[in-house]
């Protein structure tokens, strides 16, 4: 699994999803460790009430069937699947709606969805997911983009009722995007990385108030380190496999 | 793919691992070979991806290898290739004898005469790898390059033309700072000599890799074109050398660019730093039950 996991580190990101389709057929025994523990970039299907889109994950499926978040039935149509609680239901209708409102702030646009559950601790996980496709083609208000996806997926687990609750919350946001144009080519970044934040919250503030906090704060994280650390590490390698003509007078030692 | 029981057969396993080689990032290839014989766990359908995959790896990243007996560095390129393991160094007029998969040079022997270019077109030939290793040392840290001349090499004289390729290949492992990049450079030029012109193509192509808690890459592509006149070999060389220097520098800055671009520009078409009211979204609410109505009135939205 481990030679699995650095396999999946070295190839390309925009291939993952041929990436692990291969390991999977490589490692038949480890496939449920091996869908646990890669992300790809999400699925959406159209809610056949409201013609909504949702996104689709492990936490909103039952066999081959999905939940959609909107109408709270399975598509294709599922006998005895699970649903969550009604008052956790009540949450999860809140919890969309707020979300939507959220990603139209942010993303301008996107499909969001959220799916809570109740876990065997008393307490319950909640899934936030997000899909942009921000070329220009899709929903790039700015056209930059040739190709453009924002993947986001949330996962928060609560701790059990008290006044002070426990939230983990594990991040993972996969992105590729591509320039093109005639005076420097194509020019194509593609990533993922994966984060944990763990908070202890009052609870009197609200669940969602937590959550959403939460998520905005390790987004922000995120956003920022994959432009600065992880795109400038790229930059920064081109730099030094051919520096920039101003810096060549002064002829550094090799690193 | 799911539920699938049946095994796979030797040859399906065999492009799979084939698959995971070609597409390592470069300079990465012994640690994908690596975990890939752990996945894999069949060293004879390994063995015999590896024989495939390899060559077509290090010719396609332009691997550069060391020459025993102090000749110094080859570059392995399809232009090169005279045999399947044989690889001409122009510079040198020596053919190194290649393994591809252990990524090393064997041995080396000298060229035979048939092998090498007309002195007509070596004239040519020598003066631009002149130039062009100047640029490269002066340009490239630990960048190598090759001439070769890839079509017309028997031109005995005037009159016919020639085609030459001249390719820059550098890259960077920084496995302990889990960064690895590439940049490779491939410079058609065609010389008209019956117009004295010489027609430049260039493909440039750069690459980079993050992977420290992580995986982030860079490919980048970029196409472009010129020409210039030409009286002699050697005044040739300097104005290509000069050309390529030119384009490649402005390459780079346009590369800087998007980087810069990036924060501000394209990645908002991703996803905002800030919404545009400029401040965080306004997750207090008096009751839970009442936060969207609230929260759409903050903004303004009509719902």
């Amino acid at each position: 699994m481990e030679a699995a996991m650095g396999l999946m580190r070295r190839m390309p990101p925009r291939h993952s999803e041929t990436a692990l389709s291969a390991l999977l057929s490589l490692l038949p025994h480890n496939s449920s460790d091996l869908l646990s523990q890669v992300d790809l970039p999400l699925q959406v299907l159209s809610d056949d009430d409201s013609g909504k889109r949702f996104i689709l994950c492990e936490y909103n499926r039952d066999a081959d069937s999905y939940r959609s978040p909107w109408s709270n039935k399975y598509h294709p149509r599922l006998e005895d699947a699970p649903y969550p609680s009604s008052k956790l239901r009540q949450l999860e209708i809140e919890a969309n709606d707020i979300f939507t409102v959220y990603c139209d702030q942010y993303y301008e646009g996107g499909i969001s969805s959220v799916y809570m559950w109740e876990d065997d601790n008393e307490g319950f996980v909640a899934c936030f997911l997000v899909k942009k496709d921000g070329s220009k083609t899709g929903q790039g208000r700015r056209g930059y983009l040739e190709e453009g996806t924002w993947d986001a997926i949330h996962v928060i687990e609560v701790g059990p009722e008290e006044e002070t609750t426990r939230y983990c919350l594990t991040s993972t946001v996969m992105l590729s995007l591509t320039t093109d144009d005639v005076s420097s080519g194509t020019f194509s970044l593609s990533g993922s990385i994966r984060r944990q934040m763990n908070m202890n919250l009052p609870v009197a503030d609200g669940h969602l108030c937590n959550m959403g906090k939460m998520i905005e704060e390790m987004e922000g994280k995120l956003r920022n380190s994959l432009d600065q650390v992880y795109f400038g590490k790229t930059r920064e390698m081109v730099c030094t496999l051919r520096p920039p003509s101003e810096v060549l007078p002064m002829r550094l030692p090799d690193s | 793919m799911a539920g699938e029981e049946t095994e796979l057969s030797d040859k399906q396993k065999k492009e799979i691992a084939k698959w995971f080689l070609l597409n390592a990032p470069a300079g990465e290839i012994q640690y994908v070979a690596k975990d890939l014989k752990s996945v894999l766990n069949n060293d004879d359908v390994y063995d015999e991806a590896a024989s495939e995959a390899f060559p077509v790896y290090n010719k396609s990243h332009m691997i550069c290898l060391e020459m025993p007996g102090r000749f110094g560095d080859v570059l392995v390129t399809s232009y090169g290739e005279l045999q399947g393991n044989e690889y001409l160094d122009p510079k040198t007029a020596q053919v190194a004898i290649v393994d591809h998969v252990k990524q090393v040079c064997t041995e080396v022997r000298p060229a035979t005469d048939e092998e090498l270019p007309t002195p007509y077109v070596e004239e040519y030939r020598c003066a631009l790898e002149a130039e062009m290793l100047k640029y490269v040392s002066e340009a490239y840290p630990k960048g190598s390059c090759s001439v070769y001349c890839i079509n017309g090499k028997d031109v005995e004289g005037p009159g016919y033309d020639f085609e030459l390729v001249a390719v820059i290949s550098a890259a960077r492992l920084s496995p302990q700072n889990f960064c690895t990049g590439s940049w490779r450079s491939i410079w058609n030029i065609e010389c008209k000599d019956d117009i004295q012109v010489l027609e430049l193509k260039g493909k440039l192509q750069v690459g980079a890799h993050y992977f420290e808690e992580g995986n982030v890459q860079l490919d980048a592509k970029h196409e472009c074109r010129d020409s210039t006149m030409f009286q002699s070999p050697d005044d040739g060389a300097i104005a290509i050398a000069s050309l390529i220097r030119h384009h490649e520098t402005e390459y780079l800055a346009s590369l800087e660019a998007s980087y810069l671009n990036l924060p501000d520009a394209t990645f908002k078409d991703l996803r905002r730093k800030l919404p545009v009211t400029r401040t965080l979204f306004p997750w207090h609410s008096t009751s839970q039950f009442n936060l969207t109505r609230e929260i759409s009135k903050e903004l303004g939205i009509g719902k």
